[in-house]
This record gives C-alpha cells, structure tokens and sequence, in this order.
C-alpha cells in the first residue's frame, strides 16, 4: 500500500510535495487504522489512561500520600474509599490515578533512551562494517545472551533501586534488539544508489547516517517500541514488585501489588486492583502496536 | 474448529479432571512435626559459626550445652545440662564444671569434658562472628591452652581475667556457641586445620534429642531422632522446617492441615485464622526490639532537642494497632522484657504538641531534611512510612532509602546513614548483650572501628556511660545488678540517640492438637523435643 | 515478558568449509560467554552490597571483616580477580557460594532440574495449544476464531505474571482447592523417591509412586500452566504468520487446484512447510521460559535457577549469581547455535 508514496515522499526534494506526501501517508494509514477495532480499542484505553493520569489532581478523591491507620483496609465504595484502602489507609483509588503517571513516566523514557541507544549502535555497526561491526554486535549478543529481568536486577542492584535507575536499566537491557533490526535496515540500504549519490555529493557519514539512514529506520523502530512497550511497563512493574522499581511511599502499581500480597486472602483488593490497572495499559499498548504493525509495516501489509 | 483443536481441548479438559482429583491429605502422621518457617538465613549448623535465627532453632535441638534452660519453664533461668553442677573458686575468676553422666553424641561417644573443651577452644580458634560471647571472657586463641582446660574426662575448668558475674558467663554459655560438638566426629572430617568446619557446616554431631538429616538451603531442614539421646525419648520423631516466604501461604496450608505450624503470619492472617477450626495462635514475647537511631555525626541530629522531638512524633499505639497489631508491644528501653532489669516505663507518647515544643528549643525550629535507611522488608517499610508521615507533620522532609539487608547494613556500618530503622535480637540471654551495644562506646572515633557496636554506628560517644556498663557486668549481687541496669535504661531514654519503639511477639499459628509449642521467649530458640500432637 | 529478547535470533557470520564454520561458531560462543561472564562480574564488583556482610553477618568486628575480606580475595586487583575467576572456572570450579556455604555446582545442580521440569512442562502446553490454535486461526484468517486467538496471545502478553501467579494461587489453591500450594513437592512427600533426574515427575515414575507423582504434579500444574499460556500467546502467534505465509503461496493454489483436500492441504503441505521454523520457534520460547520465570518462581516458592540467580544476586553472591548466568547464557546460545544449523541444514532459501 504506501510502498509507492514512501518512496516518493524518500526521493523527493520539495518541500510541499515531501509534506503532501507524508500527509497523504498518514492519513492512509489512519483509515487503514481505524477499521481496526482492537487496535481502536487500545489507542481509546490509552487515551483514557493518559487524561487520568493529567488529570490525577482534579479527579483524585483523597491525597494519595496520607495515612490513616484507623481507616486501613477498607473495602471499595466503603467510606468514601472508590476502590477501597490499603494497609496504611491510603486511598487507593487516588493511588492509582498517580501511579499512571509514574508508569507512562517509565514508559516515555525507556520508549527514548533505549530505542537510541540501539539505533546508534545499530546503524554505525551496519554502516561502518568491518571490526567495529564484529565488536557491536558481539557485545549485543553478549547482551542477549543474557536473562533479561535478571540483568535489569543486576543494574538496579548496581546502581540503587529508585524509578529513574530503574528506566536506566530497563533501557541498557532493551536496546539489543533495536540495535539488530537498525543494523539490519542500515546493510540494505548501505549500498542503495541513492546513498551513493549522496556519497558523491561529499556528505560523510555521520550525515549520511543520521540524515539519511536514521529516518529509514524509523517505521520499523517505531512498530518494535510500541510492540515492546507492554514488555517495557511489565519489566517495571515486576522491578516493583521485588521493591527494586520506585520506592515506597510512591505509588507505583507494582509496588502497590507487593505491598497488598500480604492481604489477598482477606483483603483481595488491595493487590488485585493495581494488577487489573498493569493489565489494562499492557493490553492497550499491545493492541495498538499490533494495529499500528498491519498499518505501518510494509513487509506484513502486503499478505 | 478443526479435529486438531477438538482434541486440543478434550485434552486440556482431562488435565484439568486429573489435576481436581489429585488428593489432599488432611493432617500430617502422628509423630511427625511439619513447621512452616522462613528459613533462607541458614548458612552453617555449626555451633562455633552459626548466628542465624534459624540457625539456633536447629541448633538447640541438637547440641546440648553445659547448661541450658528447660523449655516448659523458661523464666526459672539456666540449669544444669551436660554439666551436672559447677563452683567457682574465691576471687571469682575460676570455674570449674563437673561433668553429668550418661550424655550420649548421635555417633555412639560418650560426651566427656574433653569433647567441651574442644568445643569451647575451638569457638575461640575458629575466630568467627559469634565468637566474641566467649571472648569477652579474655579467652584468646593464644591463651586458650591455659584457661579453657579439661583436667580429666569429667572436670572442665574456665579461667576468666576478670571476675564477672557468674550468671553472666553461664547465660552465655546457653548461646548457640556453647554447643557441645563430638570432638572424634568433628576431628575425623578435618580439612586443612578447620577442626571439622567444613563437614560440621552441613552436617551436625551433638547430644541433642535430634540430627539433622538433611538440609536443602532456602528449601528445608529434615531433622530425624538422635537415637543415643540421654533424655526422655521425644513425642515427635521426625521434625521438617519447610521454607515458605508468604504468610498467606503459611496460612493456607495451616487451615489445610499441609502443615503443623506456621511461624511467620501477619496479623492479618492471624485474624483470619480466628474462625477456623482446629488452629489456634499462641502469642510468645520474643526478645527482638524495633528501633530508629540517629546518627550523631549529623549536625541536626546530634542536638538531643531534635532527637526528643522525633521521639513525640512517633505513633506509638497508632501502629502496634493497626499494621503491627498483636506482633509488637510498646517497648521504649533497650532491654527486652522478660530479661534481667528490663525497664518497662514508656515515657514517650505520640504527642505532636510536645513534639513541637522540643523542636521549638532546638537550634533546628524547621526542621529539615532526613534520610531513613531502612531495609526492603513490608513491616519496615509500614514503620517507615508512618515515621515519614509523622514526622512530616513536625515539618521534616523525609525520605526513604529502601535497600536490601546488606546495603542498608553496610552504610550503618560506616556510619553514613542519617535515621537507621533496624531490629536488634539478644546474643545471648543476658542484660549486658544490649547494654553492652546501646549503651557502650568508649572510643567513639572513626579509627576505632568499633563496628559491632550500635553506639559506635551511631557515633555517639560515651565514655561515661560506658564505664557503668563494664562496672554491671561483674556485679555478682543479683539486686544491684538489676537496679544498675534500671538506671542505665532511665538514663538512655533520656538522652541516647536511640528511638527504641515495639518488642517483639511472635505469633505462631497451630493445629489445635499440636501441645507445648515454644518458640524459645525472649531468650533462647524452639525446643521440639517437648511438643506433642 | 521477554520473547523479543529472542526474536531476533542470532545469525553466525558465514564462512565457508565445515571446519572453519565450527571454528567460528565455537569462536563466537566462547567470547559471548566471556563477556557474559565480564559483564556480570563487574556488576557484582561496583555493586553497593558488601559480600563480606553476608558472610559474617551484622555482628563481625572489624578484624574478622577484613580475614573474610582477605579470604574472598577482595584485596586483590579487579582484573586479577576476573582472572582467577575465570582459570578456575575453565577447571570446572564454580566456587563457593557465600549464601548457602556450598559448592555453585552442588547448588546449581540442585535448582536447575526444578526449571528445567516447570520449563519443559510450560513449553510442552504451550506447543499442544499454541500450534494449532496459530494453523486454526490462519486458515480461517479474519474470523471469529482468529480474533479470539489474537485476544489469548495479545492478553497473554499484557499480564503482569506475579499477579497471575497471585491470584491464581489464590482461586485454584486457596479457594477451589484443584491444586497443591507453593513449592515442589508436599512436606511428607520429601526424600521418599531417590533423585535421579532431579526432575520430580520423572523421578516418581522411575520409582513407581504414584502418591509422589499425583503431589508433584499437583505442586507444578499451576505454575507450568502460567507459563504455559506465555509460551502459548508467543507460539500460536508465530505459527499463524508462518501459515499466512505458506497459504498464500502459489503451490497452495495449485494444489487446491488440483482438487485436494483442505485438510491435504494445510497439514500435507503448508504446515509441512513451517516445520522447521517453529522448531526454532518452539526453541526460543523453551529457552525463554528457563531464564524468564524469575518472578512465578518466586511467587510459587519454586526452588528453581532464576529464584537462585535473584537471591544471589541481592546478597551479592556473586560466585551463585556468575554460575547461574553462565548456565543461562550457555542454554541460550546452545539453542541459538541449533535453530541457525536447523535452518543451514534444512531451509534450502538459506543456501
């Protein structure tokens, strides 16, 4: 479908054509989006998610800080408590509209530091080739190679449980893959005429890769980071729960599900509701990268 | 839907009918004790190393000591055990221990007073953790030879440099490294001069009523009868500690009958046990106090108006009543209650008048920022917490620095921590194992290094107070001693960078069947030999 | 959870000859593991926990701090240490472990076969389901069926599995009472059969005792259904777009030309055709499970490697902590190596 107009729209020079091209693109893709009703779906949760978590303070019933010990776990709709209270009296309701901020805090880093990461890596390994190919791309097998979680534990570990180290190591055990799908893109158009004509042109490459090079890898990068981004808030959320991720009294759900597990039995709630709320914005990203991968991705939108 | 996925689906449907008719048995066989219990601290059985508390519960129940407390009457204090009586000689410094007869090791040896002198010695030698119990006595690997001495098979004589009270040195003799190991047993697995340490880390040679089997680590403990054991042959011939990190599980498996007991359930589980039948919960005071200490190296910290303030705005009931509830009592000296001298006059109270008032006179009337280390554990943290709220409304600004045991140990131990919020369990059951930490620094300088000690942690320097620890240990009069204890508590309150806060009750939930469980009070760990079910 | 991590399986550089092929491939495996190795052992070395304290505990003078210190050979130069490290690992000596006092391979080899049984279990539903719900819900592409198995694969993938676990634990066990609780194996059950395997379920075959077996199975099927349906979302996903593919192939036509039949056709010829690919498939989601289920191991007190390698790792162990991730690591490229032979030797576009 946009093969045609991608094209066009890489090859050109004018501006207003470049512009009407890529309009034209999106709004194909739109449509092509639109008919899509799951995908619909989780861009409508995550929309949802996103106007809680601005507007926490207006829609929040309590301070998601302050204790009551006298009123602790209460069960929800019970004394003005939406979703009930945790151990500490703590409404949780108000918790989690601001635990939303902290998990698309999360999210929005990871979604920029790791993806860049693995394009810088990936695109000077494809493009330079040679030694300096053989030791990136060993060093993101090694990086691979390993566990996953375990090494984001390692990291956090390393540098001190808190949000921000979490997103960091979240991030330096994220970036293997995109370096490989960038390296990947990079060696087919590394030889591209096009490029060539650059080349002669007298650009050097570090023009030549992020100017013409990164762009080209954008599409793919983009499906990959959405398709990732369930991957990425679960990774966090469970970095929460072994008390790695943000730390208490920050509301952050997989910490609020660690701190309710002592009371499932009698007290089903309290971990139960921050699980349905982790669910819920993995499934709305994992709909939408879904969607957004039979829209955007040329080689899956030709079946 | 294709046969493929037809027969996809009866085949998920019969797993399922197979699993839903897997059975579940009702109790656990008549002599046979199953205990539910986070055990992932075990490291070592062996006497002269082992300082867990997991550790000692299979240790008292294998090594037998030369003198030991009974179980079903624990506030009678030490009694005889593998020593059958003991004198001590005119200035004091001289013990002299005569063996009882009849005590059996699980290998078939005889336990004489050569096998405690091996035993001590090697506590000594060996130059472990723990073994600073006996060493504060003035033995020393040097000296050994000469004061820790078996004249013949049945005389042990300990000579002391100085003449402490004899309650003291006996009450230390109770610790876990006053176990009396099989010397042959233990010599005859030597590796590279260890004296048996490498073999006795797994594997145990005591007089005790049991051994232990088998030991997987962070899984289970199986502990099976000793069958030379001198006593009264034990109700319970197999005893199993199976580690389980969740309460809810613990309790799950105790309503099930999976289990005969669970050690470590949250009050909210222990209320949900209320109602059902065939469990029962038996409330023990334990001797683990909860605590904040301030470090004195920080400016704001070291002025006492502060520390006092802190100490109103803490909410004493408010968390005994509610996260805490039935598992810590207000506890405001640093000796627990139960022991020798044990002060039990709470002065402070949450009262945020009060509180600002002392903040009012101090050189800090906003208050300002402080760090409260504090380790990755839930009832911590909910302690944690309510400090940060608390002091909060004083105008503090705190935060959190959440870590895991050893991190958060590690800046206590090089004094880099502003408020540390930790739990202290007696060494040993005497008055002097606290006194000895909370109240004793004598040198308080960076070079010292004085890292066992909790003043040291906390640089708070007290040469004074120091003295009047040193001077009741070797009170032998058993009044004054308790009264020099009393007042050295009143003292501390007062002044100490110490918020000393809850005393630990430890809840254990049973079988109703299940009789004469003892965790051990506040001074020694579980005795199974006497439980019947 | 980590498919992606797998996703994009490794290609060996191309050489030519069959002995310089298996001199590179060996090459690479090495350095990978040497790096693994490096980067985990830096980790433990600018870690802000102090493996000291774990020995000795809060107690320790400073005196018996700096023998332990000396005796874990701390003092010496980082490097140096890397290298004894590694010299002795080439010996087959994994060292001690701090935590549990005992050897990392008696260790290893205690936890490693309870992965292994929860891994393969998980894996084995996830192919009996997953594959054909992926060839069912590509043949009728678009449709009820279709949607339905997108839903169980995108929900598998969206599920926080500690909570799952959670929850689970809490109906099937607490509520329902279908399965047993945490753990391997029921108190009263433990060291009656001899451990051969390691594996329960294989152990209590071998001996022929059914109560055992009935306990063990009841004890896995929880978790290993959790993990299961992970490898079941990941699975049935990749074999529908394998399908896709092949069904859209001109052979197809000309074989429905031909007049065979629609069940000739799609398990005679196109899933004929995916085999080897979801060999691969089925690979990575195996070894996906033997390194991901760090956190259902520790919801189900399962005493496996991730739970291992996560304790260690806490207490800076380093020595549990490197013999686990070596164990890991050589897992994951093994089966790396093996899904890129499948491919040399079978798939003819690879030539």
């Amino acid at each position: 479908m946009s093969e045609q107009t991608l094209r066009q729209w890489l090859l050109s020079d004018e501006p207003t054509s470049r512009r009407q091209a890529r309009l034209s693109a999106w709004y194909q893709g739109w449509l092509a989006f639109r008919s899509n009703t799951l995908a619909m779906l989780g861009l409508l949760i995550l929309v949802f998610l996103i106007l809680c978590a601005l507007f926490a303070p207006l829609l929040a019933t309590h301070d998601p800080f302050t204790q009551d010990l006298a009123m602790r776990l209460q069960p929800p709709g019970e004394s003005g408590y939406l979703l009930g209270s945790d151990s500490l009296g703590r409404d949780i309701y108000s918790r989690l509209l601001y635990g939303a901020r902290i998990s698309l805090y999360i999210v929005l880093l990871v979604a920029m530091v790791a993806p860049l990461l693995g394009l810088v890596i990936g695109t000077v390994a494809g493009y330079a080739g040679g030694w300096l190919d053989v030791v990136l791309m060993r060093i993101t097998d090694i990086f691979l190679a390993f566990p996953r979680l375990i090494l984001a534990l390692a990291f956090v570990a390393a540098l001190g449980a808190g949000i921000e180290n979490a997103v960091l190591a979240i991030s330096l055990t994220a970036w293997p893959p995109y370096a490989r799908i960038a390296r990947a893109e990079t060696l087919t158009y590394r030889n591209a005429e096009f490029i060539h004509a650059i080349k002669l042109q007298g650009a050097g490459p570090i023009r030549i890769i992020t100017r013409h090079i990164w762009p080209l890898c954008l599409s793919s990068l983009v499906i990959r980071v959405t398709l990732d981004m369930a991957g990425i808030i679960l990774t966090a959320a469970g970095l929460g729960f072994l008390g790695l991720g943000a730390q208490p009294p920050s509301p952050e759900w997989g910490a609020m599900i660690s701190e309710g597990r002592k009371y499932i039995l009698d007290h089903w709630w309290v971990a139960t509701i921050p699980g349905l709320a982790i669910f819920a914005i993995s499934l709305a990203f994992n709909l939408l990268g879904d969607g957004l991968r039979d829209v955007m991705d040329p080689k899956g939108g030709t079946q | 839907m294709t046969m493929k996925s037809k027969l996809a689906a009866a085949a998920f449907a019969g797993l399922m009918a197979t699993t839903a008719m897997t059975p579940a048995l009702a109790e656990t066989p008549p002599n046979m004790l199953v205990i539910a219990n986070r055990i992932d601290d075990i490291k070592t059985f062996d006497p002269a190393e082992s300082f867990e508390f997991a550790g000692a519960d299979v240790s008292r129940n294998v090594y037998e000591k030369l003198v030991n407390f009974d179980p079903l009457n624990l506030d009678a204090g030490f009694g005889p055990q593998l020593a059958e009586s003991w004198d001590i000689s005119e200035d004091g410094q001289t013990i002299t221990f005569t063996m009882a007869t009849g005590h059996t090791f699980a290998s078939g040896n005889e336990v004489t007073a050569k096998d405690a002198e091996f035993s001590l010695r090697r506590a000594v030698l060996l130059n472990k953790t723990p073994s600073f119990i006996l060493t504060q006595f003035g033995f020393t690997a040097e000296n050994v030879e000469e004061t820790i001495v078996a004249t013949d098979d049945n005389k042990l004589v300990l000579t002391l440099d100085k003449p402490y009270a004899l309650s003291f040195v006996l009450n230390c003799l109770t610790a876990t490294i006053g176990g009396i190991v099989d010397m042959e047993t233990a010599m005859a697995n030597e590796v590279d001069g260890d004296m048996g340490g490498e073999w006795l880390r797994t594997n145990t040679a005591g007089s005790g009523p049991y051994k232990v089997a088998d030991w997987k680590p962070n899984e289970s403990v199986l502990m099976d009868l000793n069958p030379n054991y001198a006593g009264e042959k034990p109700a319970m011939e197999r005893v199993i500690v199976q580690h389980i990190q969740e309460s809810a599980t613990q309790r799950l498996q105790l309503e099930r009958g999976d289990i005969d007991v669970a050690r470590n359930l949250s009050p909210e589980d222990v209320a949900g046990l209320a109602d059902v039948d065939g469990v029962k919960v038996v409330d023990e005071l334990r001797g683990r106090l909860m605590y904040w200490s301030a470090n004195q190296k920080n400016e704001m910290l070291a002025d006492p108006k502060v520390v006092e303030a802190l100490k109103w705005a803490t909410d004493y009931d408010g968390m005994s009543n509610s996260f805490l509830k039935g598992q810590y009592t207000p506890q405001q000296a640093f000796l627990p209650l139960t022991f020798l001298g044990a002060l039990e006059e709470k002065p402070f109270s949450y009262d945020m008048e009060k509180a600002k008032a002392a903040l009012a006179e101090s050189g800090h009337g906003e208050c300002g920022d402080i760090k409260i280390s504090v380790r990755e554990a839930q009832e911590r943290l909910d302690i944690a917490q309510s400090l940060q709220n608390t002091w909060g409304q004083l105008g503090c600004n705190v935060e959190l620095v959440v870590g895991t045991g050893a991190q958060t140990l590690d800046r206590y131990r090089a004094r880099e921590h502003d408020i540390y919020l930790g739990a202290w369990g007696p060494d040993y059951p005497d008055p002097n194992t606290n006194a000895g930490t909370f109240a004793y620094n004598p040198d308080n300088s960076d070079e010292a290094g004085a890292t066992g000690l909790l003043a040291w942690r906390n640089a708070w320097g007290i040469p004074e107070m120091s003295e009047q620890t040193l001077a009741a240990v070797v009170e032998n009069d058993t009044e004054a001693r308790k009264q020099m204890y009393l007042d050295l508590q009143r003292e501390h309150q007062k002044v100490s960078p110490f918020g000393v806060m809850f005393q630990q009750i430890e809840q254990n939930g049973m079988r109703a069947n299940v009789e004469n469980f003892v965790a051990g009070g506040a001074t020694t760990a579980v005795s199974y030999w006497v439980i019947t079910k | 959870m980590t498919q992606t991590t797998l996703t994009a399986a490794r290609r060996a550089p191309m050489a030519s000859g069959w002995p310089k092929k298996l001199a590179t491939t060996l090459l690479t495996v090495a350095v990978t593991l040497l790096g693994l190795l490096f980067v985990t052992f830096m980790i433990g070395r600018v870690m802000p926990i102090d493996p000291v304290l774990a020995v000795i505990g809060e107690r320790a003078t400073q005196a018996q701090y700096d023998e332990t210190f000396r005796q874990l050979g701390l003092d010496k130069p980082l490097l140096v240490q890397f290298g004894i490290y590694v010299g002795d690992v080439l010996q087959g000596d994994f060292g001690k472990s701090i935590r549990t006092g005992q050897q990392v391979s008696t260790d290893i080899a205690r936890v490693f076969p309870a992965t292994l049984e929860l891994a393969t279990l998980g894996t084995l539903m996830g192919v009996f389901l997953g594959v054909p719900l992926g060839v069912v819900a590509a043949v009728y592409r678009g449709s009820w069926i279709d949607q339905i198995a997108r839903l169980i694969g995108l929900i598998g993938y969206s599920m926080p599995i500690f909570w799952l676990g959670l929850v689970g634990l809490l109906v099937f066990y607490g509520m329902l009472d279908w399965v047993e609780g945490p753990g391997r194996l029921g108190v009263f059950y433990q060291g009656i059969v001899p451990t051969r395997t390691g594996l329960l379920l294989v152990d209590s075959l071998i001996a022929g005792d059914m109560t055992v077996f009935k306990d063990a199975f009841g004890h896995i099927i929880l978790p290993a259904s959790l993990l299961g349906y992970f490898s079941l979302a990941y699975i049935s996903r990749m074999t529908r777009s394998f399908m896709l593919e092949q069904l859209s192939a001109e052979y197809v036509t000309t074989a429905r030309v031909k007049g065979l039949s629609e069940w000739q056709v799609v398990w005679g010829h196109a899933f004929r055709n995916i085999r080897i690919q979801l060999v691969t498939v089925i690979a990575l989601a195996y070894a996906n499970l033997l390194e991901g289920s760090v956190l259902t191991e520790i919801i189900f007190a399962w005493p496996g490697i991730g739970q291992y390698i996560t304790t260690s790792l806490l207490a800076n162990d380093m020595n549990s902590v490197l013999g686990g991730t070596v164990v890991i690591g050589t897992i994951f490229v093994c089966l790396n190596i093996f899904s890129d032979l499948l491919y040399r030797v079978f798939d003819p576009r690879s030539k």
